[in-house]
């Protein structure tokens, strides 16, 4: 058992985080204030290589696993949640094409995403298919004459929705057999009958544009079909399984970047003519956020460990994506109450990161479905 | 053509600089990094290769753990480094330092004139900005210091040199050395995660005593602490800072009395 | 005959290279003939100063004036602007001819340039950017006393015979001072800061004393590998907090009259010769300055030799970002206003009627150096 990072690795979150503190914090309050997408951000992270991670050179990636990715996102939570958020939601996409696609779909689609300079989207979940994915009312009909299918629908709550170029939209090609029917398709923004709706008015990570995304018989070429026809539901569940760990990767980031600002903050901050670092009380807080901040950690490490390694990640991503998340709410409440008035004050960054981290126990699933998987795992006795 | 950028690991004395009771840094408690300007050259060397094609190589004397910092420097876009590692050289002052980087330098290059150095001004430990016109004085080379922007059309090298009023545009022919200063527009390139996947599988070539003693530059009365000229004679901690003073009163003598304070402490 | 480093003996006199540029000399030229002059008293030498350039022997008195015995002027075509190849070749040339003990710079951009090039062809010692001189032991023990932190115990293994010349600078960022010395080769060569060292008064008397002599360099093609192809004169102002020397900042304080709060501080930093403007969060949040002015901002520290607040109270955010300055002074209304515990001088007063008065005294300060 080794829990050391490789050489790279440890390479990697230097540049992480030398990359986060000189271009992600200093417009982290400007992003969530404007509800602007930080896209100079975004290329410059492209320009560094994170958009690549996970996919192989030939295709514009730079290598890598879950690993790197839960590493990158981790030091980006740190200090803006919304650009850890636009990472990882972003590798979801290039990781889907790169695991289903053909040659040709990988060739064409995935060196735009990767090092193109190009946003990726994923759009699964429809007003009446949260939770429960089968919900999906988006259907697509296949016109032989043009070798097109076309899709009907409405997808919503799509980060990215309104900026991104290429999208992996699921969509009900047999409805009849729900999910069974469901396939997957690359869809360019560019597509006919393609448009974006109205952009959610957000809680928190609000420089992360969340859109709706509206199929007006929208004509997709039959190549485009990602994997098999039937088989897209298969796809979305795994995709998410790894969203999951990258879910699990921001809630980690955003909680120790909220505990490092509660220990500089309790050092600094003199109360009774001391520092309140030295009150029991803080300090019963500051050992309770950082052991179960480590606990965390170890989990979604582990989760994308066995996802390198090629086990089966269902439960633990789950596992992964609900403690990561309970702990980064628990542990900005209590830097944020740490800070005390501070705290509540927008010239402090802890009230942005308590709005932030509510959505890690939403997206990608909520912790209530998570119990659902995991339960299930367990009671199967896997 | 190659460039070679010498660069150094460096306390951070820009975070907290412990200091031993004895006056002696205590440089395991703090964080190194490497030395600014020297990333300065090494954007500046990296530049020069997107526009022409050359090669760049990281040079440091130091400890084997620097070699840390060189593969950080190939993820950021360098080809190869060398790191110069010896116990001889250890003690060595900027003549003694100079000395044996440019052995290192004569030796990789091997009688291939097509190449140049780029050095940062200075470093943040010492301040000295020595090493630089010393290696170009021993390797017989043009120098040019305090460079802002350096720009090459085939031998001919165009420097912005920087006074403390202006600048001056100078020009001279490779080979030849030039110090870089940390310029806001010179703010190095971050490392790219090709490059860091790839950095520990790039050529790192260690230079002992061994590789360099024929090295005509190599002479063991020029070289470590025994081929220093300068010594340290005594170091020491500046008092503490006392607590801080209210002037009395808001007057123009309270102004006066601080401009006097100001100038006994030659702080103005 | 060769040029013999290590024999101590055939080396005599304190040197000073005065810089001129466009044939006026700089004030450096007299703090360090200042300084020399100090030296060769205790060292009992002469203390000559060296010029070059081309044109620039009538500039040679004036160095006499501040103390120098005797100056040599080395002059020709080549050296009408300076390059290191043409400086390195004079400079060197006269010293092995001449061979004096100690050889001073000023430490500026030329002077650091200079210097370690000659230092290397000479096969000698250099100490850069010092800040403090010494021959004689007891004035050097004396400095030690009131400079270091140093037990007297440590003072007393010293040889108080040694004649080298000590050098002290300081190190990682002023933490640390170090002494240095030149022991076994010569001429032992230091760059000297700018701005450190006490100019003497001007003495006219021993300006026309003072010998003046021409030496003679001969150049050949070849010897000077750079060309010069520009000199252009003051670069654009950029708000460069993080590697000022000097910064006033700003606060609340200027409430009352933004444009004059601001144009006080202006007024000041001229005073100082030169710094940048900052500004306290509320400045910049209230647009009465652009952002890059922010001190305190999340992530950046400056630190300055000096910090002046002023109206400023003091929050942590701000405090966090400058308290590493060297030296800081509050100007602050209110006596309990938070930035006073981490001041080094503070002035309980009006930034509007105090601020003038210290512009004043600070230029006056300042010329009478």
């Amino acid at each position: 058992m080794d829990f050391s990072l490789t050489r790279e690795q440890e390479l990697l979150k230097k540049l992480a985080a030398q990359f986060a503190e000189e271009e992600l914090e200093p417009v982290a309050a400007e992003v969530d204030e404007t509800h602007e997408f930080p896209w100079d951000n975004f290329q410059k992270m492209v320009k560094c290589g994170f958009t690549g991670i996970g996919v192989p050179r030939e295709y514009g990636g730079v290598g890598g696993g879950a690993i790197e990715k839960v590493i990158a996102v981790e030091e980006f939570g740190k200090k803006c949640l919304t650009s850890a958020a636009c990472l990882s939601i972003h590798l979801i996409t290039p990781h889907a094409i790169n695991e289903f696609g053909t040659k040709e779909q990988k060739e064409e689609y995935l060196p735009q995403i990767t090092s193109g300079g190009k946003l990726a989207a994923f759009a699964l979940t429809e007003p009446g298919a949260g939770s429960d994915a089968a919900g999906v009312k988006t259907v697509a009909v296949y016109d032989s004459e043009t070798d097109e299918y076309i899709l009907n629908g409405t997808k919503c709550f799509i980060t990215g929705g309104s900026r991104a170029d290429v999208f992996v939209i699921f969509a009900l090609t047999e409805p009849e057999k729900k999910t069974k029917g469901m396939t997957a398709f690359i869809v360019e923004r560019s597509f006919p009958g393609f448009s974006h709706g109205k952009i959610e008015n957000k809680m928190g990570i609000c420089g992360s544009e969340t859109a709706e995304l509206v199929l007006e018989d929208c004509r997709v070429p039959a190549k485009n079909v990602l994997g098999k026809l039937g088989k897209g539901f298969k796809i979305a569940m795994m995709a998410l399984d790894g969203a999951r760990i990258g879910v699990a990767a921001q809630a980690i980031g955003i909680a120790q970047g909220a505990l490092d600002l509660a220990v500089k903050y309790s050092k600094e901050r003199e109360q009774f003519g001391a520092p309140i670092a030295n009150l029991q009380g803080i300090q019963w807080y500051i050992a309770d956020m950082a052991t179960k901040t480590e606990a965390a950690k170890q989990l979604a490490y582990y989760a994308a460990w066995s996802q390198d390694a090629g086990k089966p990640i269902n439960k633990v991503a789950a596992m992964a994506k609900m403690h990561c998340s309970e702990n980064a709410r628990y542990v900005t409440n209590l830097a944020l109450q740490i800070h005390g008035g501070y705290g509540y004050m927008k010239d402090y960054p802890l009230e942005r990161m308590y709005r932030d981290a509510k959505i890690t126990e939403i997206y990608e699933g909520t912790n209530e479905i998570h119990k659902v998987v995991i339960s299930r795992a367990v009671l199967a006795g896997k | 053509m190659r460039i070679y950028v010498t660069v150094k690991q460096v306390p951070d004395t820009s975070g907290t600089v412990a200091v031993h009771e004895d006056g002696t840094l205590d440089r395991a408690s703090m964080q190194t990094i490497i030395n600014p300007d020297d990333l300065a050259a090494m954007e500046q060397a990296l530049r020069i290769k997107d526009a022409t094609g050359c090669q760049v190589t990281a040079i440091t004397m130091g400890p084997p753990p620097a070699e840390g910092m060189l593969r950080e420097l190939i993820a950021m876009g360098a080809d190869d480094a060398i790191l110069v590692s010896g116990r001889e050289f250890g003690g060595s002052d900027t003549f003694a330092t100079s000395q044996i980087l440019g052995a290192a330098i004569v030796h990789a290059q091997a009688g291939d004139n097509d190449f140049m150095i780029f050095s940062g001004r200075q470093a943040i430990d010492g301040d000295t900005a020595q090493v630089g016109p010393q290696i170009a004085e021993k390797l017989n080379l043009p120098q040019i210091s305090y460079a802002a922007e350096v720009t090459k059309e085939g031998d001919k090298v165009t420097v912005k040199r920087m006074l403390e009023d202006g600048y001056m545009t100078i020009s001279t022919q490779t080979p030849c050395l030039i110090t870089c200063i940390n310029d806001q527009d010179m703010k190095p390139r971050y490392m790219n995660l090709i490059g860091i996947m790839d950095c520990y599988s790039k050529p790192l070539q260690i230079f002992d005593y061994n590789e360099l003693k024929d090295e005509p530059l190599i002479e063991p009365d020029k070289i470590g602490l025994k081929g220093s000229p300068t010594n340290i004679f005594t170091s020491f901690t500046p008092p503490q800072k006392g607590i801080g003073e209210m002037l009395p009163g808001a007057t123009k003598e309270t102004a006066e009395l601080l401009a006097a304070k100001l100038l006994e402490k030659h702080a103005i | 005959m060769a040029f013999n480093n290590t024999d101590l003996a055939a080396f005599k006199d304190i040197w000073v290279f005065c810089e001129q540029r466009e044939g006026k000399l700089m004030n450096t030229d007299f703090e360090l003939i200042s300084e020399g002059r100090k030296l060769a008293d205790e060292r009992g030498s002469d203390l000559i100063g060296i010029l070059i350039g081309n044109g620039v022997k009538d500039l040679a008195p004036q160095l006499g004036g501040y103390g120098a015995d005797k100056v040599y002027v080395i002059e020709d075509p080549a050296l009408e602007i300076y390059t290191t190849d043409g400086y390195a070749k004079a400079l060197c040339d006269i010293i092995e001819d001449k061979k004096p003990e100690v050889v001073l710079f000023g430490a500026t951009n030329y002077g650091r340039d200079l210097a370690p090039r000659c230092a290397a062809r000479l096969g000698t010692g250099l100490t850069a950017d010092c800040t403090h001189l010494d021959i004689d032991m007891n004035n050097y023990v004396e400095f030690l006393k009131s400079a270091s932190t140093l037990p007297a115990e440590k003072y007393e293994r010293f040889n108080m015979e040694d004649v080298n010349l000590k050098m002290t600078r300081p190190a990682f960022g002023g933490h640390l001072m170090a002494t240095i010395i030149c022991p076994r080769f010569r001429p032992c060569m230091s760059t000297v800061r700018p701005g450190v060292m006490k100019k003497a008064e001007f003495d006219q008397s021993k300006a026309d004393a003072c010998v003046v002599e021409s030496y003679n360099v001969e150049f050949a093609d070849g010897d000077i590998k750079t060309v010069v192809e520009e000199v252009v004169k003051a670069s654009k102002k950029i708000v460069d907090l993080i590697g000022a020397d000097i910064i006033v900042s700003v606060g609340r304080g200027i409430k009352k009259d933004i444009e004059g709060g601001i144009k006080l501080a202006e007024d000041l930093i001229e005073a100082f010769g030169g710094g940048v403007l900052g500004g306290s969060r509320v400045t910049v949040d209230s647009g009465w300055l652009s952002h890059d002015h922010q001190v305190g901002q999340t992530g950046k520290t400056v630190h300055p030799k000096i910090y002046v607040a002023l109206g400023i109270s003091g929050s942590i955010q701000h405090k966090a970002g400058m308290q590493e300055s060297e030296l800081i002074i509050a100007v602050n209304k209110d006596p309990n206003a938070p930035i006073f515990e981490i001041a080094d001088y503070g002035i309980c007063g009006d930034l509007f009627k105090v601020t003038p008065m210290l512009t004043e005294a600070i230029a006056a300060a300042i010329a009478s150096k």
